[in-house]
């Protein structure tokens, strides 16, 4: 492969991943089983699309199935969201070049909801933070971060550097968080993850989570373990007794003693929710988004908006995949959520999405709600304000335009 | 900064990629996204209540503690280095895999740890090297301001 006889991309792929690995001091590489990529015009730019038409023109193929995660463009909504016909093009040129390299291109963040879920140790190379937390928590499957070339590498040389979550040593908890909380909906789980992620910013932090009162469900974990990735750039937490290489307190910190003991409470948690401030400014935009909706989460919008309308003036958004919209349409949820008023947007993320900013300006945007923690962390480069609230009270914001608080 | 010695002046890193590069400092108390906190348009830290907002990131050495979030980081690198508002290396307290994957593939050069509190000799303006291949990271001389 260095060699170039495979052709120059896939020597430039294992050339990038040999720096990498010596960064990290990674001994050698482990073969992996399913890649997960980043790829579309807003996150790569020009530039990075060049480089794609370049491997794709040399005739590159992923070796193993490689798929991709949310976009910027629902081709669907271009028109209606007023996004940028040239990028719009751009993407589809992408995909298509996507596609001559053999990459799937499913187009979602909850991969591990809807198309692989890898097995105790397994190794994969997967990107998009939410998607590598999970992997290596709740499935105990071996991921790093992987950026969308370093993903597109892996793809391409069907391996990674040995470093980082490949490795025990750093498989094992850091520090302990007693749970002394009442978790009702999936706001409050990434709230706990904002919690415990803003203090310990560190991709070697391992959260051991204990106090657990229930088996939480896998939409629940979605939602913890985005948010610890994103406000604590973490890819990896236990829970004892539900994560699978935390039978025991012992186990998940295999030996080692926790660097620190902290507990989350009630008054943490709704210290969260008053920690947002609506500025003075209307609530008339409210987003479920980052990570996309589960068939679960959107059954349970179609419920709650069901015979409602969204409030004159407000707009709300719900992004999906592919798979899941198609089903929700079956089973009638689609129909009771897009009747209220609500945009469903597939293959996309709210926060990537091509024109975000102009569009703040032009639907005059300030604040956002969400029961996304990550999604109202992550959105600030985009000058939003963003509001926290749990997901029937966003739905009663989205119907009123007025905070339930 | 008479009596300092050459090594006062210096700091080790312990991890490190890329070409020798100097330049100046900018130096943050918050970690760094260049999804979360950049306008990758202009290079300026944007997101409201950053400790660098207002900030131009373009050819300076960004000396931050921790690295945020985000797989995009990764084609970002390689985005703003074509736009030419990159900067000329990024000094991490801690940094992730992206971070590391987004600079390498980008050329940009990166580095990770240090051996002693940067914030007490660099300030934001002053001219600094930094060299991968010794892993260090250099005060040249006092800015300006």
């Amino acid at each position: 492969m260095l060699r170039g006889e495979q052709g120059r991309a896939v020597q430039e792929a294992l050339q990038l991943q040999l720096e990498v690995g010596r960064f990290f001091g990674a001994k050698r590489f482990v073969p992996v089983s399913n890649v997960h990529m980043m790829g579309d015009i807003e996150v790569m730019g020009d530039a990075g699309k060049s480089f794609l038409e370049r491997a794709a023109q040399s005739g590159a193929k992923c070796r193993q199935p490689t798929t991709t995660n949310a976009r910027c463009i629902d081709f669907a909504h271009v028109e209606h969201l007023k996004q940028d016909s040239n990028e719009a093009r751009k993407e589809k040129e992408l995909i298509a070049c996507l596609r001559r390299m053999d990459v799937i291109t499913a187009d979602t963040c909850i991969n591990y909801q809807t198309l692989y879920q890898p097995h105790l140790g397994e190794h994969v190379a997967w990107g998009d933070t939410g998607t590598v937390i999970y992997a290596n928590s709740v499935f105990g499957a071996r991921s790093n971060f992987e950026a969308g070339p370093a993903a597109l590498a892996a793809g391409l040389t069907g391996r990674v550097p040995e470093y980082g979550f490949h490795l025990d040593e750093h498989r094992r908890g850091t520090f302990q968080v007693n749970l002394k909380v009442d978790l009702n909906d999936l706001a409050d789980w990434g709230a706990i993850g904002k919690i415990v992620g803003s203090g310990h910013q560190d991709y070697y932090a391992v959260p051991v989570f204990t106090g657990i009162k229930r088996t939480p469900t896998a939409d629940e974990l979605k939602q913890l373990g985005a948010a610890l990735a994103s406000y604590g750039s973490m890819g990896m937490f236990h829970m004892v007794g539900v994560t699978p290489e935390a039978p025991t307190l012992k186990a998940a910190f295999g030996g080692r003693k926790p660097k620190e003991v902290m507990t989350v409470s009630n008054r943490d948690l709704e210290k969260v929710y008053a920690g947002y401030d609506t500025q003075n400014n209307p609530l008339n935009l409210v987003v479920f988004s980052g990570p996309q909706q589960s068939l679960f989460e959107m059954k349970t919008l179609a419920t709650l908006l069901k015979g409602r309308k969204v409030a004159k003036g407000s707009q709300l958004f719900i992004t999906t995949s592919n798979g899941v919209k198609s089903a929700a349409k079956d089973l009638g949820y689609l129909q009771d959520i897009e009747q209220s008023g609500a945009i469903v947007l597939e293959g996309v993320c709210f926060y990537i999405l091509q024109n975000l900013p102009q569009m703040r300006v032009r639907e005059g945007w300030s604040n956002l709600v969400t029961n996304s923690a990550k999604l109202a962390n992550i959105i600030g480069a985009h000058k939003f304000n963003t509001i926290l609230r749990r997901t029937a009270e966003c739905v009663d914001i989205a119907c009123t335009g007025r905070d339930v608080r | 900064m008479s009596g300092r010695t050459k090594t006062g002046n210096t700091i080790r890193v312990n991890r490190a990629f890329g070409n020798i590069v100097e330049g100046e400092a900018l130096v943050s108390t918050e970690g760094f996204s260049p999804r979360y906190d950049l306008d990758r348009w202009s290079g300026l830290i944007s997101r409201p209540g950053h400790a660098l907002e207002g900030h131009n990131i373009k050819d300076k050495i960004l000396i931050t503690p921790s690295a945020k979030g985000g797989i995009a980081a990764g084609w970002a690198f390689y985005d703003i280095q074509h736009k030419g508002i990159a900067p000329k290396a990024f000094v991490f307290g801690v940094t992730n895999p992206v971070m590391v994957q987004g600079a390498v593939f980008a050329g940009i050069t990166i580095t990770e740890g240090w051996s002693a509190d940067p914030y007490a000799l660099i300030r934001t303006g002053d001219i600094v090297r930094v060299n991968p291949a010794r892993r260090t990271l250099t005060l040249v001389r006092r800015g300006n301001s």
